[in-house]
């Protein structure tokens, strides 16, 4: 049976892992191959890299860069920011990238999903859409960076992407985006509705509740950046909690908290000196493969 | 020596990171002149299947690589795309025809109740016992798919499949033959003990 899939969305910005909050503020987290590093260890099912400095800055991915990220990524690694031709996907899929995210381009020349799919198959392309509501006339689609409007609204351009070829859509609510206030479930119905191809949902995740929530609206899978920075082993807890909620997932890592206590919003409740005298004598060598 | 053809497709960085991590010994090139030098060969792939073909055969890869393969009997391992090319036609965006090494033929997964094309995302994996790919795996373990297009193929070649909508085709061993419709080299822990015993494999040969 296919798992939901949990996906770490690292937000880069000059090189470094920020905090986003509605697309205005930024606040640094750290170096990107130390976050890759982290999530792959604690199980995240894919990671998105979303270096929100190119396409402002008019620039192309930097795939130096990208090479050193993916070193240790043994998890899909998807790679956005700046790919506006051929020629940039090509690049960022040698550079070790498994997938490329398209935003601004997509909107501005939609034959460059159409000619990604062509070369890369319809399971490279992810085109992102970053929606907003808009007084009194409903979502609509933003790009650059969520600085520029577009006549388009979400589930419209969402067609128009699967049309075109893509093979996943990267749907994130601007207005949640650092919020804690869980996704917005409105959005993710009607997009989701909207095509055949899969929906991943972004923007808005403070608590594991949240994901359950995106789940049941209709995406296919569930991407959150901020929640996993902040809490040790959040991939793991996360994903203990839907497992618990009847969600398939894949809760591959040796640390399943099984047996733990956890309080309302879904973190791990402190353990009993007895239970971490215990732990000290316990030594679990990792499997050598 | 390992050889991971680069055929302009196919994410080459994350095949060579992955052997890097085992300590696989291995080189990446599309230079038909190299294929001799190569103990295997493993053959990545992310990519539409005509373009795929159209590259091996600008790049004279497909004799060379054949002949290896098939007539000196050298370990092959082909990857997702990889395992689709060997199939002898493919119905992806129009018609084409494959390494024509198996009897398969490649067809669209057919959308239906609530499963979404491509199939993406991490499915469990139901296997034949005692296969060389799948040793120390546990049965109905992880691995990465992220595909549009499936292959049919006789059952007697079939190692290992997955169920989206009805059994995928998931790997496939025919001798020396090795493929994967996921992806080894981005599927965690499983991924790479799946690749260290094809490594095995080319080191018992």
């Amino acid at each position: 049976m296919l798992k939901i899939r949990v996906i770490g969305v690292l937000v880069v910005k000059d090189g470094i892992v920020v905090q986003s909050i509605n697309f205005k503020r930024y606040l640094p987290v750290g170096k990107p191959s130390i976050a890759v590093e982290y999530l792959n260890r604690w199980g995240i099912d894919e990671i998105a890299l979303l270096d929100i400095s190119a396409t402002p800055e008019q620039r192309a991915p930097d795939h130096t860069k990208i090479r050193e990220y993916s070193k240790y990524c043994q998890v899909p690694l998807a790679v956005g920011g700046g790919i506006r031709s051929l020629a940039d996907i090509d690049n960022v899929i040698r550079s070790g990238a498994d997938k490329v995210i398209i935003n601004s381009a997509a909107i501005e020349t939609p034959s460059l999903i159409t000619e990604g799919a062509k070369h890369y198959g319809v399971q490279c392309i992810v085109v992102s859409i970053d929606a907003r509501r808009v007084e009194s006339r409903g979502y609509k689609v933003f790009t650059h960076s969520g600085k520029r409007a577009t006549d388009y609204a979400p589930m419209e351009f969402a067609r128009i992407a699967e049309a075109h070829g893509a093979g996943e859509i990267l749907l994130t609510s601007i207005d949640r985006d650092g919020s804690k206030q869980g996704h917005d479930v409105g959005l993710i119905r009607e997009v989701a509705g909207a095509v055949n191809i899969p929906v991943i949902a972004c923007g808005g995740v403070g608590y594991p509740k949240h994901l359950l929530e995106g789940i049941h609206a209709g995406a296919t899978a569930v991407a959150a950046a901020n929640f996993f920075h902040y809490t040790e082993h959040s991939i793991i807890v996360a994903k203990r909690y839907l497992k618990s909620a009847g969600a398939p997932v894949r809760l591959d890592t040796y640390a399943t908290y099984d047996g733990f206590a956890f309080d309302e919003n879904e973190r791990a409740a402190k353990v009993g000196d007895a239970i971490l005298e215990k732990l000290r004598f316990e030594y679990l060598p990792e499997e050598v493969i | 020596m390992i050889l991971i053809v680069n055929y302009g497709m196919g994410n080459i960085g994350s095949v060579s990171n992955a052997l890097d991590y085992l300590g696989g010994k291995h080189f990446i090139s599309n230079d038909p002149n190299d294929l001799g030098k190569a103990d295997a060969y493993i053959l990545p792939g992310v990519g539409a299947f005509a373009k795929a073909m159209q590259n091996l055969r600008e790049l004279r890869l497909v004799n060379e690589l054949s002949r290896q393969v098939l007539e000196k009997r050298k370990p092959f391992l082909g990857i997702c795309l990889g395992m689709q090319l060997l199939a002898k036609d493919s119905f992806e965006m129009g018609y084409a025809t494959g390494l024509g090494w198996i009897d398969g033929h490649v067809c669209e997964i057919e959308p239906s109740d609530g499963l979404r094309v491509p199939h993406v995302g991490w499915n469990g994996v139901m296997f034949k016992p005692d296969t060389q790919l799948f040793q120390r795996l546990d049965e109905g373990c992880h691995f990465y798919f992220d595909h549009s297009f499936h292959l049919q193929c006789p059952r007697d070649l079939v190692v290992a499949t997955c169920e989206y909508g009805g059994d995928l085709v998931a790997a496939l061993q025919m001798d020396h033959i090795f493929a994967t419709q996921f992806h080894p080299e981005k599927s965690q822990r499983n991924g790479l003990k799946l690749l260290r015993n094809f490594l095995n494999f080319v080191a018992a040969v």
